[in-house]
């Protein structure tokens, strides 16, 4: 667990000094992300760098589970915390080995634990090692240097990360790939980390929790659907974007907001009968589903009303689905794309197991979401 | 991009190897065409002269140029601390003139210093090979991007551990320009040195000079010059194997 108490940083002189970083304090659990977000120039690097005490703090202090860092020597601390650094900045005159091993070498491992580590590690993000363990850094793609800046803060297996834009020096393209796989990693290490990012979207994507900063002060922490929720004042509403309930989309995952009282009925069943269904429901449909139990087609309440007959002459088959493991986003993106104003989410065995409607992400939004 | 710069590399290379190569040819070609004439006959009656000037040469470029390492590196280490840079420029600055300053004039002061023989000889080419190696140590070690030291001690490297792994390794490169430099500079000034007792090739050339022997004089110059080739030629090859692939612009 991290502790921020009262953290301040002063430039300058006594008297008249720039405040980078204004009584800060916040508790991260351990094994959750912390985004420290805002404007540049703002003071999240240097609240980051207060923790490993590469900057020294003018009040205030750092707890890492339960102990005061000022009271630990300083070069132990920064070994027992994987630290990235915006440039990636691996060592040039290191093969890829090398600066995986950097901090084992430090800590005294031994040498054929510390290799094998290293192999390990480049295994876990797709990098062949016979290929790249004996390469040096300039022989490697940008995308790959910046998977081993992150492996090799991870190979003394510390507790605690520091990040800072880790992702930054990287097309958007790559870097979406790039996050994907850390935080997949990240659901298995479970670390406690600190990452620094100026992008919203990064930010909303891998935190736990999200702590917007603005002229070295926090102005909120929480949980990316509450801070896009309920924005504490107007700086956070401006900085989060007129188009944040948007992006509270992609946090919400289809299987937690689907509507599960959706209505099955036979291709052989009568309208009459559907519609009496559909009419003693709050949907807006009928599915009819095949032997396995997967949607194979629908019919609407319109129809319903205007027909008769049996319901195999009538319903329509289904265009698309989405898996409840998706999210929001997607799910509204195949409902436009196909015009669908309903759409069976089905789980992994293709059953139909919920049904989306606009009512039912209106509704999920408006209610501030799943906390 | 990078395909191309995979290109350009090799071809650099290339060039720089075949740099020594075409004057050790020229050389070569002089020393056939001296057979040719008949002139080598009168040259060899030198040869033993020769092969003692030699290595008494050598063993005064060995003395200084290692001297000259020896004290230069950590000079050059000690100016880029950040508790000197204040006054490092300032320092540097001094270092850069006083390398205009002609090694025969400083050969001239270290007799003044010293009186004649080895020690100033040594002490003389020793002053005029410190300062290419200083003033590179110090810029090549500058010249590390902060971002890396930062890395460094963020990731727990002891201040010493910081030099020896990071910075010395990384400004390895341009230090070892340096010290090319310098070695240059001693074995191509150090036939003056016969000019203040310490004998030398330049035995041969002074000598072969003021007595209008021209052979004399090549027996003397024709080594000189093959010893400046060769020695560049090697620290060449030893900066080119030396220095890790990673920072090395050569291979
Ligand atoms: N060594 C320093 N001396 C004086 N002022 C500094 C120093 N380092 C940072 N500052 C100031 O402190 C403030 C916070 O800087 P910091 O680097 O933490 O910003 P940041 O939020 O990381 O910004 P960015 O997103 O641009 O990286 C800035 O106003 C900066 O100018
Ligand atoms: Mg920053």
């Amino acid at each position: 667990m991290i502790r921020l108490e009262n953290l301040t940083k002063h430039y300058g002189p006594a008297h008249d000094p720039l405040i980078a970083v204004d009584n800060v304090s916040l508790d991260l659990p351990t094994g959750e992300i912390c985004v420290l977000l805002g404007p540049s120039g703002c003071g999240k690097t240097t609240t980051m760098k207060m923790i490993n005490r590469l900057i020294q703090p003018t009040g205030g202090k750092v707890f890492i589970n339960g102990k005061d860092t000022s009271t630990v020597d300083p070069i132990e601390l920064r070994r027992s915390i994987g630290y990235v650094i915006q440039q990636i900045g691996l060592f040039p005159n290191k093969t890829i080995e090398e600066n995986i091993c950097v901090v084992p070498d430090l800590l005294g491992w031994d040498r054929r634990k510390s290799r094998d580590r290293a192999k390990e590690l480049l295994e876990l993000v797709g990098l062949q090692p016979d290929l790249f363990l004996k390469r040096y850094p300039k022989e490697l793609s940008g995308g790959q240097q910046q998977r081993v800046g992150v492996l090799r803060a991870l190979a003394a297996d510390p507790p605690v990360m520091l990040m800072d834009e880790p992702f930054g020096a990287i097309d958007p393209i790559n870097r979406e790939v790039i996050q994907e796989e850390f935080l997949k990693m990240q659901r298995e290490i479970r670390k406690t980390i600190i990452f620094v990012s100026h992008d919203l979207d990064e930010a909303v994507k891998m935190a736990d929790k999200i702590a917007i900063f603005r002229s070295g002060k926090l102005e909120q922490y929480a949980a990316p659907d509450d801070l896009l929720a309920r924005p504490a004042n107007s700086f956070i509403e401006d900085f989060l974007g007129s188009d944040r309930a948007l992006k509270r989309l992609r946090l919400v995952s289809v299987g937690d907001a689907m509507e599960t009282d959706f209505i099955t009925v036979l291709e052989t069943d009568s309208v009459e009968h559907a519609r009496a269904r559909i009419r003693s429901s709050r949907s807006a449909a009928a599915f009819v589903l095949d032997a396995e139990g997967a949607p194979r087609s629908v019919l609407s309440e319109q129809v319903a009303e205007a027909c008769s007959g049996t319901v195999g002459d009538h319903a329509e088959p289904v265009k698309s689905t989405v898996p409840i493991t998706g999210d929001l986003r997607q799910a509204v993106s195949v409902m436009f794309a196909h015009d669908m104003p309903l759409l069976p989410c089905i789980d992994e065995a293709g059953r139909l197991a919920g049904v989306m409607s606009y009512r039912s992400i209106v509704h999920h939004l408006g209610h501030g979401g799943k906390a | 991009m990078s395909a191309l710069a995979g290109q350009a590399a090799p071809q650099q290379s290339r060039r720089i190897e075949t740099a020594p190569l075409i004057v050790l040819i020229v050389l070569a070609g002089t020393v056939a065409w001296l057979w040719w004439s008949g002139m080598a006959e009168e040259i060899l009656v030198y040869s033993d002269d020769i092969s003692y000037l030699v290595v008494q040469h050598l063993e005064l470029v060995a003395w200084a140029g290692g001297l000259a390492i020896l004290v230069a590196v950590p000079v050059g280490v000690v100016l880029s601390r950040p508790a000197f840079r204040l006054f490092s420029e300032a320092v540097m600055q001094v270092f850069n003139i006083g390398s205009t300053v002609p090694t025969l004039a400083i050969l001239a002061l270290s007799m003044t210093l010293l009186g004649i023989g080895t020690v100033p000889a040594v002490f003389g080419l020793w002053a005029a090979t410190l300062l290419p190696i200083v003033r590179n140590t110090y810029a090549g070690l500058r010249a590390v991007p902060p971002h890396l030291v930062e890395a460094a001690i963020g990731m727990g490297m002891t201040p010493r551990q910081v030099l020896w792994r990071v910075e010395l390794p990384n400004a390895l490169f341009v230090i070892f320009g340096g010290i090319r430099t310098a070695l240059a500079i001693c074995v191509g000034s150090a036939p003056l040195v016969f000019l203040i007792g310490a004998g030398g090739l330049g035995e041969l050339i002074f000598t072969g000079i003021s007595l209008d022997e021209l052979p004399m004089m090549m027996a003397g110059a024709i080594p000189t010059a093959m010893l400046a080739v060769l020695v560049d030629f090697i620290l060449g090859q030893i900066q080119y194997y030396l220095v890790p692939r990673g920072i090395n612009p050569l291979r």
